[in-house]
């Protein structure tokens, strides 16, 4: 372990407040599921992934991780930044003219960290198993990772790119879904049921772990565990169970604040309930 | 008029074929992808020599225009093969987003274009993907008009960094380009040198509008043929040339005349310099069900259709 799961949890707690006030800045982005993924990405950036700040787009003998739903962005560019990817003070230009921190990530401005655009849904296994057969083409042994909503598994690539990576023995791949049941027009059992996910994966051939994505050390855990059973013919995926607004006592649990940002009194109310703990940009 | 000759006919897609086999034997980070049309694209020669280097991706062309984006991070050049329909108007936002805004190397190759893909009909002959793809902001787009050229494209834009859309076709036509030539992206070729009427002309229409403008000869008109292969970008320079030695134009393409190669002429002209202008391209409408020369008729792209656009337009000079 780089940290302990306190040091962990801390980092956490950072990137969350930084997600509020980045959101509450524009008045716009997206909360919801950047709080429910700040433990995951946490855990992924300052635990799991070998990976170099020092960004190059190749990323030729590291990790690499693609974010597929592009639309939480703000928890993305909040970890790159705590990571060294670039300076915590450009988080105040989220969403803003001339800004490299887009609404939804792009390469497009050369943001440090990224290496495609997201935001149009389902796109992301896709690349994320083009980059990890370039890696066991080229004999690189460092891995791939992804993240998915659950709400996206609704687009149809996703189940493209689902059968490809087995057929195509991807073992250097661990593809995690944010299992948090809620999409936009509501939860997803009422807009287009996910019906049995697990029983879905393992039918298509991954080797399916589950894991609740709001509980530091476990997620800690997962990801490690995940990463033990890459190369062995399989492609892995990690259906993690998370919570939308996770953090937040107004905002957990619900859609409702999947692409609504806090007006003053909330953020207020939400900056209360999480620790500042390595000083807001 | 210039004479061109031939001894031989064949398809733009076994020159690609040839072409993408070169490109593998001259640069090891070339990969290819295909959805399950490995004959129809040629693959064959590439696949049997570098099949670690190939990706069998099924019929799943999003996935595999991701893929292909995903490829390029490592360093790979992927050359993905499917039919023009399938590789542009099925995958628009796969391409759009994880391509052409990600600025990544994928040379996108599309066969079957048009209409002269025959009897499967106008389910399969996509007449808007040129006007599809040079709508995307850095994309290039090639449809070279034989054999040689379409060999010659590919292994340029092997050399060249950046998203690439290559538009070739299924039946057998006149090879008149030479063997050796070097190609050049977004540098016409001037056919032939004449002073009463421009013809540009881009992909199978190429050859006929040589055809017409060895009956323009006959009929006492000198006329210009710039083979523009490179639709984007366009070569602004060779064109506004052309056309202000001979006054008039005419534009020739087997696609719908909205989007297409007569549009970025007539872009550049209402800017940079008047003149009359005349589309031979299919008039808004979806292909159908005929032999390929059947279509090329009923769909009024023959040499005699260039003709009389030449006429029309020459009667428009001032």
């Amino acid at each position: 372990m780089k940290h302990t799961i306190s040091e962990l949890e801390d980092i956490a707690s950072q990137v969350r407040r930084d997600v509020l006030r980045m959101v509450h800045a524009v008045q716009s982005g997206h909360p919801g599921a950047s709080l429910g993924c700040a433990d995951f990405f946490t855990a992924l950036y300052f635990e799991v992934l070998n990976h170099n700040p020092k960004f190059s787009m190749d990323g030729v003998g590291e990790d690499l991780f693609f974010l597929s739903n592009g639309h939480i962005s703000p928890v993305w560019y909040s970890v790159l930044a705590r990571s060294g990817y670039f300076e915590v003070s450009e988080l105040a230009t989220f969403r803003k003219l001339d800004s490299r921190l887009q609404g939804h990530p792009t390469t497009h401005e050369g943001l440090p960290g990224i290496r495609i655009a997201s935001g149009s849904l389902g796109q992301g296994l896709s690349v994320a198993i083009g980059a990890a057969l370039v890696k066991k083409l080229d004999g690189d042994k460092s891995l791939v990772y992804t993240l998915q909503g659950d709400g996206e598994l609704q687009e149809g690539q996703n189940w493209e790119a689902f059968m490809f990576a087995p057929f195509h023995k991807v073992d250097n791949l661990i593809a995690s879904i944010d299992y948090n049941g809620q999409q936009i027009d509501g939860p997803t059992e009422e807009v287009l049921s996910l019906e049995n996910l697990q029983a879905k994966f393992e039918a298509f051939g991954w080797h399916v772990i589950t894991s609740n994505g709001n509980d530091m050390e476990e997620i800690t855990k997962a990801l490690h565990y995940a990463k033990s059973l890459t190369g062995k013919g399989k492609p892995i995926l990690n259906l993690m169970s998370t919570q939308m607004g996770y953090g937040v006592d107004f905002m957990v649990g619900t859609h409702k604040w999947h692409g609504s940002a806090p007006n003053n009194d909330q953020l207020k109310s939400a900056l209360d309930q999480i620790k500042e703990t390595a000083g807001d940009y | 008029m210039k004479k061109y000759t031939y001894t031989e006919k064949k398809d733009t897609r076994s020159g690609f074929g040839v072409g993408l086999h070169e490109a593998g034997k001259r640069n090891k980070n070339v990969v290819a992808l295909c959805a399950d049309l490995v004959g129809s694209l040629k693959m064959d020669a590439f696949i049997k020599d570098f099949p670690e280097r190939f990706v069998q991706v099924g019929i799943a062309e999003a996935n595999m225009m991701g893929i292909a984006a995903g490829m390029t991070i490592g360093g790979k050049i992927p050359f993905t093969g499917t039919f023009a329909n399938f590789s542009t108007g099925r995958v628009y936002d796969q391409i759009r987003q994880s391509i052409a805004y990600s600025g990544k190397n994928v040379k996108i190759c599309a066969s079957h274009a048009g209409l002269t893909l025959g009897e499967d009909g106008a389910t399969h002959q996509i007449l808007e993907d040129i006007g599809l793809m040079k709508m995307l902001p850095g994309m290039v787009v090639i449809n070279p008009c034989d054999y040689n050229q379409t060999k010659a494209a590919t292994l340029a834009i092997m050399e060249y960094e950046g998203p690439v859309y290559l538009r070739f076709g299924r039946p057998v036509i006149p090879v008149f380009t030479p063997e050796d030539q070097k190609f050049e992206i977004g540098k016409a070729w001037m056919v032939n040198e004449g002073k009463d009427v421009t013809i540009i002309a881009t992909g199978h229409m190429v050859w006929r509008a040589i055809e017409a403008g060895e009956m323009l000869a006959e009929l006492g008109i000198d006329a210009e043929i710039i083979n523009i292969h490179t639709i984007k970008p366009l070569d602004e320079e060779a064109i506004l040339k052309s056309v202000k030695k001979t006054g008039c134009v005419v534009t020739c393409e087997e696609h719908n005349k909205f989007g297409g190669l007569g549009e970025s002429v007539a872009r550049l002209l209402t800017t940079e310099y008047l003149a009359p202008q005349e589309f031979v391209a299919v008039n808004d409408s979806f292909g159908e069900s005929a032999t390929p020369d059947q279509l090329m008729t009923k769909y009024k792209l023959d040499p005699s259709d260039i003709v009389a656009a030449v006429q029309k337009v020459m009667k428009r000079k001032k």
